[in-house]
C-alpha cells in the first residue's frame, strides 16, 4: 500500500480526507485536481511550472515539507491573497514523509 | 466583414491544425484569437519546454510545434483577427453565423468551431478594493499604445518580465517610471534586470521593493496611490497605475451564448462530431467536455478533423465525401499550389 492520507479544505470551506498515491509522481495540485476538488479552470493552470500559483494553499498542521525553491518564492512574491503559510501545491511532491498533512486551498483570483 | 466556411475561436494547436483538415475539403478558415500572436497555450505559457508525446517526434519545442502548424497550414490562406476576442454570436435564418469580437469586427461563417482552451486570457488583477472603479481611469493592464503615457507619471507593479520589459520601455516615454515589486528580487531574463538595474542608477527608473501598492486614490482618474512598505504606508502621486501580474484564463463571454456548459467546459457529442447543443456551432480541443475527456494536443487534432467532415456534410448535404489519403491525393493549396508524393517511375531497364 502506497497511499498516505491528505486532507484538503476546498474553496467552499469543505474537507476532504483523500488518499494520495506516493508512487505515481504525483503533486498536492495533481491530487486536488484528480479528486475534483476545485472546478477545471480554475487551478493548475501552468501545469505545474510555479507560474501562475492557482494552486496557492495554505499549510495548517505542522507536517514537515522540503524548502521552497526559488521558483516558488518568487511566484508566491506576485500572487495574491498571500500568507505566511502559503505554498503551491504543484511544488509539493507527495511522499511518505507529508502523511497527515492539512492544507487549505487559497481563494481564486 | 469578413466571409468564411469555417469561423475557428482560438488559434491554439486545435484551432491551427482544423485549417489544414477543411483545406483537405476545400473549405475556408478564419481565426481569432485574443492573444496577439497564434499558439494558446503553448506560446503563452511554455514556449521553450519540450512536447514528448506528439506522434513521430520524440521531442519538439512548443514554440517550434507551432511554427510548424502555421508552416503547415500557409497554403490554405487562413485569415487571422488577432488581438480580439470573439463576444457574441447571431445565429441568422438560413443556419450561418455571425460573430463579433470586442473591438466590434464581424465575422459571417457556415459553421463556427470553438477552440478556445481554457478561455481567453485576463489579467491577474490584484486584490485593491477599488480597482475595478479606476479600470480606462488611469489603471491599465496591457500597455497598449505607449503613447498614453507619453510625459506622464506611472507606477508598474509585478516582478516578471512585463514589469521589467515595460519599465525599460516606458523610460524613455513616460515623465517619471516607478516599479514596485514585493521582493527585491525580479524573475526576468537577465539582461533585463540589469538593464532596470542600470536605469535605476541613472535615475531614470525609481524602483521601491519589497513594497505593495495597497490602496488607490482620485476622484475620476488615479492621481494617487498607497504603498504599503515594511511597516510602513506611504502615498505617491501618479498618472498611471499597470499593475502586471500574468495572465489567466477564463471561459469568458463564450459563456453567454447558451451552449451547455460542464465543468468550464462546453458539452459537446463525441460520439458523433464534437457538436455543441446548438446546430452548426461545434466545440474542439480542450475547451470541449465528454465523457472521458483527455485534455491532449493529440486529442484536439483528432476532434478537429472529425469537425471538419461534419462542417463538409453540413455545408454540402447529401454530397459524397470519400476519405482520401494525402500521400495518394497530394494537397491542393488555395494559394495555387500543389503537392504530392513523388513518383519515380522507371519504364524500361537497359
Ligand atoms: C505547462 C503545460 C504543459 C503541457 N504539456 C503538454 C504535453 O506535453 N502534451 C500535450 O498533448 N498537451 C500538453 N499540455 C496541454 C496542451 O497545451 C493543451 O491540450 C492544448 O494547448 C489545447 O489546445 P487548444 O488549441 O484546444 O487550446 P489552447 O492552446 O488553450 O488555445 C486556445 C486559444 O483560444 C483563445 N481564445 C479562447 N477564448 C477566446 C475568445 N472568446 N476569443 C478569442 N480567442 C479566444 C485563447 O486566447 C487561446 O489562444 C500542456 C499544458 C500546459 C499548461
Ligand atoms: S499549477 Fe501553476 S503554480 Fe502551481
Amino acid at each position: 500500500m502506497n497511499d498516505i492520507k491528505i486532507t484538503i479544505i476546498d474553496r467552499e470551506g469543505v474537507s476532504h480526507e483523500v488518499d494520495a498515491p506516493t508512487d505515481m509522481n504525483m503533486n498536492v495540485m495533481e491530487l486536488i485536481r484528480a479528486y475534483e476538488l476545485a472546478p477545471e479552470g480554475t487551478i493548475g493552470i501552468c501545469g505545474g511550472m510555479a507560474m501562475c500559483a492557482s494552486c496557492q494553499c495554505y499549510v495548517l498542521n505542522d507536517v514537515e515539507l522540503p524548502e521552497m525553491s526559488d521558483d516558488e518564492e518568487a511566484m508566491l512574491s506576485e500572487a495574491f491573497n498571500v500568507k505566511e503559510n502559503s505554498r503551491l501545491g504543484c511544488q509539493i511532491h507527495i511522499t511518505p514523509e507529508i502523511e497527515g498533512l492539512l492544507v487549505e486551498l487559497a481563494p481564486e483570483n | 466583414m469578413i466571409e468564411t466556411d469555417i469561423l475557428i475561436i482560438g488559434a491554439g494547436p486545435t484551432g491551427l491544425f482544423a485549417v489544414f483538415e477543411a483545406g483537405l475539403l476545400k473549405l475556408k478558415c478564419h481565426l481569432i484569437d485574443g492573444l496577439p500572436q497564434p499558439g494558446g497555450q503553448l506560446t503563452e505559457l511554455y514556449p521553450k519546454k519540450p512536447i514528448f508525446d506528439i506522434p513521430g517526434y520524440p521531442s519538439v519545442g512548443a514554440a517550434e510545434l507551432i511554427d510548424n502548424l502555421m508552416e503547415q497550414i500557409k497554403q490554405f490562406e487562413p485569415g487571422f483577427t488577432l488581438n480580439e476576442v470573439a463576444e457574441t454570436i447571431d445565429k441568422l435564418e438560413d443556419g450561418t453565423f455571425i460573430v463579433t469580437t470586442n473591438k466590434g469586427t464581424k465575422h459571417h461563417a457556415k459553421a463556427v468551431a470553438i477552440a478556445g482552451g481554457l478561455g481567453s486570457f485576463e489579467p491577474r488583477k490584484p486584490v485593491i478594493d477599488n480597482i475595478a472603479f479606476y479600470e480606462d481611469k488611469g489603471v491599465e493592464y496591457f500597455v497598449k499604445n505607449p503613447e498614453l503615457f507619453r510625459d506622464k507619471k506611472i507606477v508598474i507593479a509585478g516582478g516578471g518580465d512585463s514589469a521589467l520589459d515595460w519599465s525599460i520601455f516606458l523610460a524613455d516615454v513616460a515623465s517619471s517610471v516607478t516599479l514596485v515589486h514585493r521582493r527585491n528580487e525580479f524573475r526576468g531574463a537577465l539582461d533585463s534586470v540589469e538593464k532596470v538595474q542600470e536605469l535605476k542608477k541613472q535615475g531614470k527608473v525609481n524602483l521601491i521593493t519589497p513594497a505593495e501598492v495597497i490602496e488607490v486614490h482620485g476622484e475620476n482618474h488615479v492621481n494617487a496611490l498607497t504603498l504599503q512598505i515594511g511597516d510602513e504606508k506611504q502615498q505617491i502621486e501618479t498618472d498611471y497605475f499597470i499593475p502586471l501580474f500574468g495572465l489567466t484564463p477564463k471561459l469568458g463571454p463564450i459563456a453567454n451564448w447558451g451552449l451547455e456548459i460542464e465543468k468550464n467546459a462546453i458539452k459537446v457529442n463525441n460520439a458523433l462530431d464534437y457538436q455543441t447543443n446548438i446546430p452548426g456551432i461545434y466545440a474542439i480541443g480542450d475547451v470541449n467536455i465528454y465523457p472521458g475527456k483527455l485534455k491532449l494536443i493529440l486529442c484536439g487534432f483528432h476532434e478537429a478533423t472529425l469537425m471538419c467532415q461534419s462542417v463538409y456534410n453540413l455545408i454540402n448535404p447529401g454530397k459524397k465525401y470519400v476519405l482520401k489519403y494525402t500521400t495518394v491525393s497530394g494537397i491542393d493549396g488555395f494559394d495555387g499550389t500543389r503537392k504530392e508524393a513523388e513518383k519515380a517511375v522507371v519504364k524500361s531497364i537497359d
